[in-house]
């Protein structure tokens, strides 16, 4: 072969070989090293990150005793792909006592890709859930004769006690918003939904572990990854130990019985919260498992709201026991001295009539003890307008910023923060511009907002606010922020001071010993506990008026404050009195001495039949 | 005894350490995508790899076999293998049995065997006798309709009667070897710019400018075809000068576009094609004076090229039925659509884009293993050298394959007959066009065609016929010393 004019032609088919392999090795470049989003996909199609549930942390009471716990419940869960052939539908049906129509309903549900994203025939679906031990024994006994059947453990809530359901809240699953917004959370997630496995979810829950599993195409499971090399351990929630007495929690349920109302009791020193009582309430069991959403929106639906936390979210005017405040406030800003007497005419007293029957001129310990009206009316008028008016009433205006500053510092008017309490109502001490609005700057004086000084007309505070001055007063002049989680009581920044006279606090003390001792209160006196109270009767333009008690024993070294509010009861002497005595001594000593009383209270019915305990 | 000492020392061992290698790497390639994590022996046979360690040894067996039959056996019976081969693939559908729509297997015995494989062979053996003539030459195209008609023969049946299209597309390999004899080069890069003229006009189609007026594939096509022009120019009529100017003034048509185009709205397309025919009418006037008629052949290209464009589009709307439609979409990346027609490429780039740098090792790949790619062992097996190898493992297998070829070439070129020389060609090519097109798909860059990696594959009808093919070109070569005398 000479003179072959196109041998050089082979040159360029041999070029046309090497442009080829070049563009496929850039093309290889491109793929394995520049561009990182095949890696990604690579492993999201092949390496199933299956979660590890770790255990929710457990709550305890004060005392130690277990009040909430996990216990297992059971998924009965399928292989389509594997029960194909032989599958006793029949026995079963037997074993989890369901008939064929609702096992044909239940495959179907499954199936229905619009209910159920994940369904694949090759790994287990969810058949039944939320069984217990004893639904699933008998399936349990026999699950090799189905293939394809499989038992899945979970864990759900369990409570020792029916008591606390506003406090402790309760478990449910995620919803999309959970999800958005932290990222922690998948799908079906357990999470705490309201009080305090919402507030402490992120200590209760614990760190999810994930188990790399590497499945096939068809989402079979084909083994561990780098045999668990990427796992990760599950990490089990804190537990978390309450400053909650679940006996006097259980006693102010059983007091609250048949009433609308709440009990909050506070250990003044430390500001620990002993029971926190709203009623209606509900057994907190109702809300766990498989019945959990159809009871939920029953008690949503209810009337008588159980779901609102009366104790921290109801708010009333404080009635007669914002006395105890105005006593302090007047005598610290010079309205009174502990020597000042003002005369009574009973009913017949202008602007404000008294309500009670007693002698005349009273001092400041007669008129706690007697609930006095116009004593704190003459006391609040004498601090507001000591120094007159001023220039466009100025001064009267400062002075009652500065009152309204003084009882503040008691804790109303705004929410306690930095603490483990939900849902808190702020309560009300009006505004200065507030009057400014309605009467002008200069149209309001001490006559106007004469209500405020018995404790009626714009104030407003809830249950837990009440308890916290009843602490105040108990400590003579300091609170700390109430809170649930004893870790909290020696967080220095809860602690405040009202920065008051001690000397004005022992005096109304001591007036609040006389209420019990021979005021309103003596008919639910134990002497020898020397307790202190302030009984409150809140007019209630909407119906019968509200019995409302504060309260702290032992006097001198006080143990315990608690203030209760039974609504549309009536006198807080008869309603609210004997539950604060009860809540007192069941804490000190540990008994009921007076059965007399708690039968009454707790068998006396004063709502409607609907607004019951919720019970199922 | 002689005789066949000096045919041993004549062989080529370079290709056949190449062969063994690719063989062996394939296997192991083989026994990586069918382990499911629990240890098989490598050679069990109730296995694929196992089975294909059986198909080496009998593809080699044969293979040694061939090298002892004499060259000059294969011209002698050339026609006749020829004409019975294309009979066995006329009754082949008759036989086969329907796998994926392709009536392309028969069964032997326990043994599955497709006829299209070997026909390969046959035909470039039929080729090599009719060109390899000693008063053949290829003088006008009229010399090539023989040629012709043998390589379309076997592909129209195998492509119409046997609905194989992937292995009849495989007889295009040997316009390489018609190139190398004297084809114009014309009707391949012809071939090739009208293959671009369609992807452009296809994939771009639906694009508009993101400046002005216009369409983004058609101005690719006419950028295409000022190329073509320019090419011409410059390589054909050697006329730097004028090149220069037309590259120039298309250049700066374009410029002044852009310019004109803050003010007012430009159409782009037609200003490309005022520049085209402006070229063309430019250089004919040029070249009229040098009676230069090869310029009007540009011509009539060009308008044919320009028809072909509207009638791509045309035909692509209006007659390709929708799955159709949407398998060429996919192919372009104008549709996304993973667990769709798109779900075995983009799975297949998953798969090597997973293996990185270096890959994940040895039997550690996770798609291949776990079956996310389909065909892992057979038409898509390169992805599992890319996930397992990485980087290097697979740019280092298709530098084998570069090598390999190249040595073919190398062997083509040393034959003393054209005989010889052309069959290496054909096999040169069959391997060049295997890879590109298998390759390729892989890759996301061409179709899904799906025909197999040589030697690499899982399957023994391929591995047989290839190594044959092979066989047949090392006993040639190592006769060429013998034809001295």
């Amino acid at each position: 072969m000479t003179n072959d004019p196109y041998s050089k032609r082979s040159f360029i088919i041999g070029g046309a070989v090497a442009l080829v392999v070049i563009i496929f090795i850039f093309r290889l470049f491109w793929l394995q090293i520049i561009d990182q989003s095949q890696k990604a996909k690579a492993d999201s199609n092949a390496l199933l990150r299956q979660v590890v549930y770790p255990s929710r942390g457990l709550i305890y009471d004060r005392n130690g005793e277990l009040l909430v716990f996990n216990q297992p419940i059971y998924e009965v869960t399928l292989i389509m792909q594997e029960m194909r052939h032989g599958f006793d539908t029949v026995a079963f049906c037997r074993c989890l006592g369901i008939d064929s129509l609702e096992f044909e309903q239940r495959i179907a549900a499954v199936k229905d890709r619009r209910r159920n994203r994940g369904f694949s025939t090759y790994t287990p679906q969810i058949f039944m859930s939320q069984l217990s031990k004893s639904e699933i024994a008998s399936l349990r006994e026999t699950s090799y004769k189905f293939s394809g059947a499989g038992i899945r453990k979970r864990t759900l809530r369990g409570y020792s006690y029916p008591y606390a359901a506003h406090i402790l809240g309760s478990v449910g699953e995620v919803s999309q918003a959970d999800i958005d917004r932290d990222e922690y959370y998948q799908a079906g997630d357990y999470a705490g939904r309201d009080g305090l496995e919402r507030t402490y979810e992120q200590r209760l829950r614990g760190t999810k572990g994930v188990e790399v599993i590497m499945r096939d195409s068809r989402g079979r499971i084909q083994g561990s990854y780098h045999d668990g090399a990427e796992d990760k351990e599950a990490i089990t929630g804190t537990d978390l130990h309450l400053s909650l007495d679940i006996h006097l929690q259980e006693l102010a349920e059983q007091l609250l019985q048949g009433k609308v109302g709440s009990v909050v009791a506070i250990e003044p020193a430390t500001g620990e919260i002993l029971a926190l009582a709203s009623s209606p309430t509900w057994n907190p069991e109702i809300l766990v498992g498989k019945q959990r959403s159809a009871q939920y929106s029953r008690l949503l639906n209810d009337p008588s709201k159980p779901l609102l936390n009366r104790a921290t979210q109801a708010t009333y005017p404080p009635g007669s026991t914002f006395k105890t405040i105005q006593a302090v406030v007047c005598l610290q800003e010079g309205g009174i001295n502990p020597y000042s007497k003002f005369p009574c005419s009973g009913p017949r007293s202008t602007p404000i009539k008294c309500t009670h029957n007693h002698g005349s001129p009273v001092d400041l310990l007669g008129a706690i003890e007697q609930s006095c009206n116009p004593y704190f009316w003459n006391a609040f008028h004498d601090m507001l307008q000591r120094d007159g008016f001023g220039d466009n009433n100025a001064i009267f205006r400062a002075r009652y910023n500065l009152w309204r500053d003084d009882v503040m510092k008691f804790g109303l008017g705004s929410r306690f923060t930095n603490t483990d309490i939900g849902e808190q109502s702020p309560g009300k001490i009006p505004l200065e511009r507030e009057y400014n609005r309605t009467y002008g700057e200069k149209g309001w004086k001490a006559i106007t907002i004469r209500s405020l000084s018995i404790g009626q007309g714009e104030v407003l505070v809830t249950p837990l606010q009440l308890a916290n001055q009843a602490a105040t007063l108990a400590n003579r002049g300091y609170y700390i922020t109430p809170h649930l989680n004893t870790e909290l009581t020696n967080n220095p920044n809860l602690r405040h001071e009202t920065g008051m006279d001690d000397k004005w606090f022992a005096l109304t003390a001591q007036g609040m010993h006389q209420v019990m001792t021979n005021g309103t209160g003596r008919w639910y006196n134990i002497d020898s506990l020397q307790m202190c109270g302030k009984t409150g009767t809140v007019q209630n333009p909407h119906g019968k008026d509200h019995a409302i008690f504060i309260g702290f024993a032992p006097m001198d070294a006080p143990k315990i404050a608690v203030a209760v509010v039974v609504e549309n009861a009536g006198f807080g002497a008869t309603w609210a009195a004997p539950i604060a005595s009860l809540m007192m001594e069941q804490y000190l000593t540990d008994t009921i001495t007076r059965k007399h009383i708690y039968n009454k209270m707790v068998n006396s019915v004063l709502t409607h039949p609907s607004s019951e305990k919720s019970d199922p | 005894m002689t005789r066949n000492n000096s045919i041993i020392s004549g062989l080529d061992w370079w290709t056949i350490v190449l062969f063994l290698a690719i063989a062996l790497f394939g296997w192991l390639n083989i026994y990586a995508a069918g382990y499911t994590f629990e240890q098989t022996s490598m050679f069990d046979f109730s296995n694929r790899a196992g089975k294909q360690f059986l198909w080496i040894g009998i593809a080699c067996a044969l293979g040694i076999t061939v090298l002892f039959v004499e060259g000059r056996t294969y011209e002698v019976i050339a026609y006749l293998l020829y004409a019975f081969w294309i009979l066995v693939l006329l009754v082949t559908p008759f036989l086969a049995h329907n796998t994926k729509g392709s009536m392309s297997w028969i069964d032997i015995g326990p043994l599955k065997f497709q006829p299209a494989e070997l026909a390969k062979m046959i035909t470039a053996l039929a080729l090599a006798k009719y060109m390899g003539r000693y008063d053949y030459r290829v003088r006008s195209w009229r010399d090539l309709l023989v040629p012709f008609a043998l390589l379309a023969l076997p592909a129209g049946i195998i492509m119409v009667w046997q609905q194989e299209t992937g292995s009849a597309l495989v007889f295009v390999s040997f316009l390489l070897m018609f190139y190398r004899f004297g084809m114009s080069g014309y009707v391949l890069s012809g071939g090739l710019s009208f293959a671009l003229l369609f992807i452009c006009s296809i994939r771009f189609g639906e694009v508009a400018l993101p400046w002005g007026e216009g369409n983004v594939g058609i101005l690719l096509c006419y950028l295409v075809l000022m190329a073509v022009v320019v090419g011409f120019v410059l390589l054909h009529e050697q006329d730097w000068k004028n090149a220069l100017i037309i590259a120039g003034g298309v250049i700066g048509m374009y410029a002044i576009g852009l310019i004109i185009n803050v003010w007012y709205t430009v159409n782009f397309n037609l200003i490309s094609l005022i520049a085209l025919l402006a070229a063309l009418i430019y250089y004919t006037v040029v070249v009229i004076y040098r009676r230069h008629f090869s310029m009007l052949l540009v011509t009539l290209y060009i308008a044919s090229a320009l028809v072909f464009c509207e009638a791509c589009t045309m035909v692509f709307n209006k007659v390709l039925q929708p799955h159709q439609r949407t398998r060429i979409e996919v192919l372009l990346g104008l549709k996304d659509d993973p667990t769709g027609a798109g779900y075995n490429v983009n799975q297949s780039l998953i798969a090597i884009g997973s293996g990185q740098f270096s890959g994940k090792g040895f039997l550690k790949g996770t798609q291949t293993k776990l079956r996310f790619v389909p065909e892992q062992d057979t038409d898509f097996i390169f992805c599992t050298v890319g996930e397992e190898w990485g980087f290097i493992g697979s740019a280092g297998l298709l530098i084998v394959y570069l090598i390999f070829i190249v040595r073919l070439i190398f062997i083509a070129e040393r034959q003393r007959d054209n005989y010889s020389r052309i069959y290496a060609y054909c096999v040169a090519g069959i391997f060049f066009f295997h890879l590109t097109i298998n390759v390729g798909m892989v890759l996301g860059l061409l179709p899904v065609i799906g025909i197999p990696l040589p030697f690499f594959s899982y399957g023994g009808s391929s591995m047989i016929s290839f190594t044959l093919l092979l066989a047949v070109l090392l006993r040639l070569d190592a006769e060429r010393l013998n034809k001295l005398h």
